[in-house]
C-alpha cells in the first residue's frame, strides 16, 4: 500500500485500539479504512470510496438477506465472527437457489477494542469471501463506547439472482417429500459452548462454519425441483423443521437413528445435559425434495466435499398439528419441538 | 457413545418391553411413580411409556430441584440480587422459573441486576476471586446430588479467606419428600403401586434411608438409574416384586448406588450444612427437617444472615396446578393453563420450565399423544 500523506502516522496494528475518533466520520475513521479495512477487503467496488457500490445486476430474479453477527467469543475452533459474518449471509441468500454475487458488511466496534483483533477479523472475512467468490463492495463503521458492545458486531447484507425455473420456498414442503440433512448436527454449537469462558473442557471440535452455495448450485443443477432449503443454524435442526413444518402446514417424521451426529458432539452434548437437535450449525443446510428425487438429490450432496455425510433423515406427512415427530433410536417415540428460551444445561 | 449407547439400546429395550408385557397381569394396574425428574425426562425422551402395556403408566413424582423450589425462595433471591446488589450465581435453569408478580431472575438481569449463569459451583469461586469489589451469591439449590459441590465450595472459600462470597442455601431432602407423597396417598391423594427410586441421589444416601417406604406404607421401591434401560429394568423388577406378593427395597442401579452410599460425601455434608426444622416445598407445603442451611461454623457465609431482604409473601399464579402435578395427584393436560397459556416459552408454574419437569417434559415430548382428543391446545398455543 503506498503512504498517504494524510496519515503521517501509521495505524499501530499490534498494540492499538478503537477509539471514539474512528467512528466519527473524520480523518481517524478514513485512516482506520484505508489501513485496515481495505488493506484485506479490497474489491474496486470498494476501494473506490464512495459510500455505494455501482453495479449492473445480471438477468434474472434477485434475492437479498441480512444477518447480524453478535457471536462470543469473537474467535472460535474453525472459525471466528469474520468468516461467519461471510458464511451466514451467503448462507440465507443461498438456501433460495441463488447465485449470491456481492456483499455489504457494517460494523459495529466497542471503544478499546484491539486493532489487532479487528484486523483478523477482517482479514478473515476477506479470506471468507475470496474462498467464496462473493465480494464485499460496500461497508460501514461505527464506534459505540465502552461498555456498550461487546467487542465488535457485525451485519453482513447480501444479494444474489435466482436461476430460471428454481422455486424454493419454506412453505412448499408437501406430505410424501423426503427430508435430507448434508452432514452431521451441532458442531457449531458445541465448538462454541467449549471456548466460552465458564467451560473449560477440551474438546476437538471444531465449527462447521461454511459457505454453502456452491453445494447448493451442485443440488439445483442435478434436482431442479427441490421445494425447501434451509440452514439449521440458532435453534439447530429441530427448531428449523418446525419452522419448515409450520410454513407448510405439515408434520414431519424423522428417525433419530439417520440423523448424523459426531461421536464426540454426542459426548459434550450429553454432559451438558443439551440436545445436539437444538444446536446451531453454520455450515449445514436441510432439504426437501420430491420422493423420487430424493436419491439422486442425496448423491449429488454426498459428492460434494460439504455434503460428504448427509443423509435422508425423513419423510414429511400430513398432519394438521404440524407436529414434527421422531422415532427414536430406542424405539419409542416422541415431539421434537420449537426450542424453547435459550437451550440450557440441566442441573441434576 | 461408549458406556452410554449400551444403556439405550434398541433390542434390549424392544426385549424388556415384550417381557413386561408378558408378566403384567392384564387384571390390575401397576401405577409406578418415577421420583425423579430425570426419570421423567428419559421416559419422555425415548419415549419409554409408549413400550409399556397399557395398565402399566408411569406418574411423575416431586423430584425436579426446580420444580419445588416454592415462588418465595425466587422472590428472595431476586431481592438479593436487587436489594444489595449483589452479583447472584445460579444454574441455568432457575433463570426462567416464575417469580412473584410475573417476575423471574431472567427478566431481573435484563432489568439490570447482575444475575449470571453458571455451570458448576467451582466458577462462582472465580466469580468471586477476580471481582473482589463485588459481592457474589451462589444460588444454592437441588437435591443431595448437588450438595457436596456446594459443601467444596463453601469450605474452599472458608480455606482461601474468600469474604466476598456467600451461599443462598435451597438444598432439600429426598426421603422427607417422598415420606410426605405416600402419607398422603390414598383415596383423595395419589394411588401408588410402587416407586423407582432416586438414581443420583442415592450413589450418595445409599439404598437404606427408603427402607421406610415398603415398611410403613407397604410400598415397593426398586432404585433406577436415570438411562432408558435403567428405567425399563426397574418397571419390570416392580412388576415382579408385584406379582409375587413382595414389598421391599430392590437396587437396580447397582453400578453406582450403595447400601452405604458415599460416606466421604455424607461427612462433608454434616461438616457445612445443618438440617432447617422447616422448609417450604412448593405442592408439598411446609415438610418438617426437609432442607439444609449452612452449619453455625460457616454462617458467615450464609447469604441469608448477611443479607437480610424484604419481600412480600409470594403470589402463586392462579389456576396453576403444579402443586397436585408435583403430588402425583392431577397430570399435566388436567390443568386448564395447559398449552394456553403456560407452555416453556411462557411458563405460568415451575414444573413447565426445566426439561425435568413433569409439564415441560409432557409438552416438548409428548403432546402428540393427546392431540388427537385436544386438537385445540396446539392451534391455541400457536396463536
Amino acid at each position: 500500500m503506498t503512504s498517504d500523506r494524510r496519515f503521517p502516522v501509521r495505524l499501530d496494528l499490534k498494540k492499538g485500539a478503537v477509539d471514539m475518533s474512528h467512528g466519527s466520520g473524520g480523518r481517524a475513521m478514513a485512516q482506520l479504512i484505508g489501513e485496515l479495512f481495505q488493506r484485506y477487503l479490497d474489491h474496486e467496488l470498494l476501494t473506490l470510496g464512495n459510500d455505494q457500490a455501482l453495479f449492473t445486476p445480471p438477468p434474472g430474479r434477485l434475492v437479498m438477506s441480512t444477518d447480524g453477527h453478535v457471536i462470543s467469543p469473537l474467535f472460535f475452533p474453525g472459525g471466528d465472527i469474520g468468516a461467519l459474518a461471510v458464511h451466514g449471509t451467503i448462507n440465507d441468500v443461498a438456501m433460495s437457489g441463488a447465485r449470491p454475487l456481492y456483499l455489504a458488511a457494517g460494523f459495529i466496534l466497542e471503544e478499546g477494542f484491539p486493532l489487532a483483533d479487528l484486523a483478523r477479523i477482517v482479514e478473515s472475512m476477506a479470506q471468507a469471501a475470496n474462498a467464496a467468490g462473493v465480494p464485499v463492495v460496500t461497508g460501514d463503521t461505527k464506534v459505540v463506547e465502552r461498555g456498550k458492545g461487546d467487542g465488535v458486531f457485525i451485519t453482513t447484507t447480501g444479494i444474489g439472482v435466482v436461476p430460471e425455473g428454481i422455486l424454493i420456498s419454506g412453505n412448499r414442503a408437501e406430505p410424501g417429500d423426503v427430508i435430507l440433512v448434508s452432514g452431521s448436527m451441532g458442531d457449531h454449537g458445541v465448538a462454541i459452548l467449549s471456548k466460552r469462558e465458564n467451560l473449560g473442557f477440551e474438546t476437538e471440535i471444531r465449527s462447521d462454519s461454511a459457505a454453502l452455495h456452491e453445494l447448493v448450485a451442485a443440488m439445483i443443477a442435478v434436482v431442479p425441483d427441490i421445494h425447501c432449503l434451509r440452514d439449521p443454524t440458532r435453534g439447530g435442526l429441530a427448531t428449523t423443521l418446525n419452522e419448515l413444518a409450520h410454513q407448510s402446514g405439515v408434520g414431519m417424521q424423522i428417525r433419530e437413528d439417520a440423523i448424523p451426529v459426531r461421536p464426540e458432539v454426542a459426548a459434550a452434548c450429553e454432559l451438558l445435559g443439551l440436545d445436539p437437535l437444538y444446536v446451531a450449525n453454520e455450515g449445514k443446510l436441510i432439504a426437501i425434495c420430491p420422493p423420487d428425487k430424493a436419491v439422486r438429490l442425496l448423491d449429488a450432496m454426498q459428492a460434494h466435499p460439504l455434503g460428504t455425510e448427509s443423509a435422508i433423515i425423513g419423510e414429511v406427512v400430513e398432519d394438521s398439528h404440524r407436529f414434527v415427530q421422531m422415532e427414536t433410536g430406542f424405539g419409542g417415540s416422541r415431539i421434537v419441538d420449537w426450542l424453547a428460551g435459550e437451550q440450557l444445561p440441566r442441573i441434576c | 457413545m461408549k458406556y452410554i449407547d449400551e444403556f439405550r439400546d434398541k433390542g434390549l429395550a424392544r426385549r424388556l418391553a415384550e417381557t413386561i408385557a408378558a408378566e403384567a397381569h392384564p387384571g390390575r394396574d401397576y401405577r409406578l411413580m418415577e421420583f425423579c425428574g430425570g426419570h421423567t425426562h428419559a421416559i419422555f425422551r425415548y419415549g419409554v411409556q409408549h413400550l409399556m402395556p397399557p395398565n402399566l403408566r408411569f406418574i411423575h413424582g416431586p423430584g425436579c430441584p426446580v420444580c419445588v423450589l416454592p415462588m418465595a425462595r425466587i422472590d428472595h433471591a431476586i431481592a438479593l440480587a436487587t436489594q444489595h446488589a449483589v452479583t447472584l450465581c445460579t444454574y441455568g435453569d432457575l433463570m426462567r422459573v416464575p417469580a412473584s408478580e410475573r417476575r423471574s431472575l431472567l427478566k431481573a438481569k435484563a432489568e439490570g441486576a447482575d444475575i449470571r449463569m453458571i455451570y458448576s459451583t467451582q466458577d462462582v469461586l472465580r466469580i468471586a476471586r477476580e471481582n473482589p469489589e463485588r459481592q457474589v451469591v451462589f444460588f444454592a439449590i437441588g437435591f443431595e446430588t448437588t450438595t457436596p459441590p456446594t459443601a467444596v465450595a463453601v469450605k474452599s472459600a472458608r480455606a482461601e479467606g474468600l469474604t466476598n462470597f456467600s451461599v443462598f442455601c435451597n438444598h432439600v431432602l429426598t426421603p422427607s419428600a417422598l415420606q410426605t407423597i405416600l402419607s398422603t396417598a390414598g383415596p383423595d391423594g395419589v394411588k401408588l403401586d410402587g416407586i423407582l427410586g432416586p438414581s443420583h441421589v442415592s450413589t450418595l444416601i445409599g439404598s437404606r434411608p427408603y427402607r421406610f417406604v415398603p415398611e410403613q406404607f407397604g410400598v415397593p421401591v426398586v432404585i433406577a438409574g436415570f438411562e432408558p434401560l435403567d428405567v425399563m429394568q426397574s418397571a419390570l423388577m416392580l412388576v415382579r416384586q408385584l406379582n409375587e406378593g413382595r414389598c421391599e427395597v430392590e437396587n437396580q442401579y447397582t453400578r453406582a448406588v450403595s447400601e452405604e452410599g458415599n460416606r466421604k460425601a455424607q461427612a462433608l455434608i454434616e461438616e457445612v450444612f445443618r438440617i432447617r426444622p422447616e422448609f417450604e416445598w412448593r405442592g408439598l407445603g411446609f415438610l418438617p427437617n426437609s432442607a439444609l442451611a449452612l452449619a453455625d461454623t460457616y454462617a458467615d457465609l450464609d447469604a441469608e444472615r448477611r443479607f437480610p431482604v424484604e419481600i412480600a409473601p409470594a403470589k402463586e399464579i392462579k389456576g396453576c396446578e403444579c402443586p397436585a402435578i408435583l403430588r402425583g395427584v392431577k397430570t399435566p393436560t388436567e390443568c386448564k393453563l395447559f398449552g394456553n397459556p403456560c407452555t416453556p416459552d411462557n411458563p405460568m408454574g415451575s414444573c413447565m420450565v426445566s426439561s425435568e419437569g413433569g409439564c415441560a417434559a409432557y409438552w416438548s415430548y409428548g403432546r402428540f399423544r393427546a392431540a388427537s382428543h385436544q386438537p385445540e391446545v396446539e392451534s391455541r398455543s400457536r396463536s
